[in-house]
């Protein structure tokens, strides 16, 4: 298939954006989204023109690295990561806009790179349980009920890529924080630290110069994990909960 | 602004952007109250002005001798404006955040029911303000009749200026009606969305029985608040309630 491509340069930090249109001929449908950029790459370096820079790891959805707008939504069309989205789910002579994700809080580096370190330093300032390291400890020693262990794992899915934040109208980033306070507040591990983790963590979320919430779900929609919204409704809870306990 | 720094010293949940939307959902759960109320307390004008005035009377002697008279009202004034102050600012404080939180939009804009949502909730939330003020200076503070062919003695009962009649004299205006229809549009689609947030901000809706239900209840609470508030203002306008 011939695609046109307006894709977002800039080349550096502080520099001027702007989009950028090219034409690519003959991408197959079984490419990965990201395979159809190192094609397009490949051309520009040939022409001796800056190739367009973008993040990429493990390219089979699970690392959390990659991340583009796609058309005004997060990781394209489908239900999945960039990397692992096909061509097949565009067609001949499609004009697609490729952005990078765009919040305060996830500054450009470059072309299509953003920082996504604020989501870092949320989950240091109490996204963790504190434990003694040592030989892992025996599995069935603290017994968590069905119930709660397939919700913490659900929200433990989270790979952290941030298209909640992007797709957000409030650049919030409230989903994958609310999944962190689910995953750790389901477990039993997890509820020392419980009402301190909730109000740190958000306190830093605010701080990094994310918006806040207003329920819209659409972050929810962008997940490629599906972590449901309920997990922002667990976070305003403890975070509730967390004013009664501390004052 | 992206900071690369941990945020030092003790932290306060009451500074969170998560407490702002608490207390705007607990001042939103207020007003749900109250216009359910309001609305239920409009219906009397279908037994006639004089029953609508009696009405407010009653609004005035609630917990007489407990309080003087009146005292209950204005007591419930206060506590409504403060609470629509709260409101507001948490409103305008989070709306002011999030623009800064995206400060360059995107090329293509995504059609996703989020960005409409929240334009719904704070463009609809400053129509309603708008709305409310001229709501207020109309039946409240000045009593004010755009109706010509209602003179000032039509609008009377017993030699007492009626509101009753004043209500029946500016829905007979078509355009007044206009004005409160677009309103309940505005007021509908803020409690559609709002009585569902505001329990997912309280924390409501962990199960999805629960969040069914909140659903559930803001599509009736919208329903119910914008039928009965747009029945009387119809009536009037069709003739089939003259007030007497």
């Amino acid at each position: 298939m011939n695609l046109t491509l307006n894709i977002w340069r800039q080349d550096g930090p502080n520099a001027q954006g702007r989009m950028v249109t090219y034409q690519l001929a003959d991408v197959s449908e079984h490419m990965s989204f990201l395979e159809m950029l190192d094609v397009l790459n490949e051309q520009l370096v040939e022409k001796g023109e800056e190739p367009i820079a973008f993040d990429s790891d493990c390219r089979e959805g699970i690392c959390g690295m990659c991340g583009l707008m796609i058309n005004g939504k997060a990781h394209g069309p489908e239900v999945t990561t960039t990397c692992q989205l096909h061509m097949r789910s565009f067609h001949d002579g499609d004009t697609i806009t490729i952005e990078p994700w765009r919040a305060t809080a996830f500054p450009v580096l470059r072309d299509l790179v953003v920082d996504r370190s604020a989501f870092d330093r949320i989950i240091q300032s109490g996204g963790f349980i504190s434990v003694n390291t040592g030989a892992a400890p025996e599995s069935h020693s603290v017994p968590v009920p069905k119930a709660k262990a397939d919700r913490a794992f659900e929200s433990a899915k989270c790979i952290g890529c941030g298209a909640c934040v992007a797709a957000c109208p409030n650049a919030a980033g409230m989903l994958f924080m609310g999944a962190k306070v689910t995953h750790l507040g389901e477990l039993p591990q997890g509820q020392p630290e419980r009402w301190a983790r909730v109000v740190k963590m958000v306190s830093q979320h605010d701080h990094e110069g994310f918006g806040g919430c207003t329920n819209t779900g659409a972050c929810a929609d962008a997940c490629p994990k599906e972590i449901p919204l309920d997990v922002i409704n667990q976070l305003n809870k403890d975070l509730l909960a967390a004013m009664r306990v501390r004052g | 602004m992206a900071t690369q720094t941990l945020l030092k010293g003790e932290t306060t949940a009451r500074r969170t952007t998560v407490f702002m939307k608490v207390l705007m959902a607990s001042t939103g759960a207020l007003f749900v109250f109250y216009v359910l109320m309001h609305m239920y307390g409009n219906l009397k004008i279908f037994a006639g002005a004089k029953a609508f005035d009696e009405y407010a009377e009653h609004l005035r002697e609630m917990l007489v001798p407990i309080l003087p008279y009146s005292g209950f009202l204005w007591l419930f004034r206060v506590l409504l404006v403060v609470a629509l102050l709260v409101h507001a600012y948490a409103a305008f404080t989070l709306w002011s955040r999030a623009n800064s939180a995206r400060p360059q939009r995107y090329a293509v804009k995504s059609a996703a029911k989020g960005a409409a949502r929240s334009k719904m909730m704070r463009w609809g939330g400053i129509t309603l303000l708008t709305w409310l003020i001229f709501h207020l200076v109309q039946f409240t503070i000045a009593k004010v009749n755009f109706n010509g062919a209602f003179s000032a003695e039509a609008l009377k009962i017993d030699g007492h200026a009626s509101t009753g009649m004043l209500v029946v004299a500016s829905f007979k205006l078509w355009w007044v009606v206009l004005i409160y229809l677009i309103a309940l549009v505005a007021l509908g689609m803020h409690l559609f969305h709002g009585v569902w947030s505001g329990a997912q901000t309280l924390g409501w809706t962990n199960s999805a029985r629960s969040r069914k239900l909140a659903h559930t209840v803001a599509h009736l609470v919208a329903a119910v608040v914008v039928i009965g508030f747009a029945v009387p203002p119809l009536a009037i306008l069709a003739g089939l309630v003259t007030g007497k």
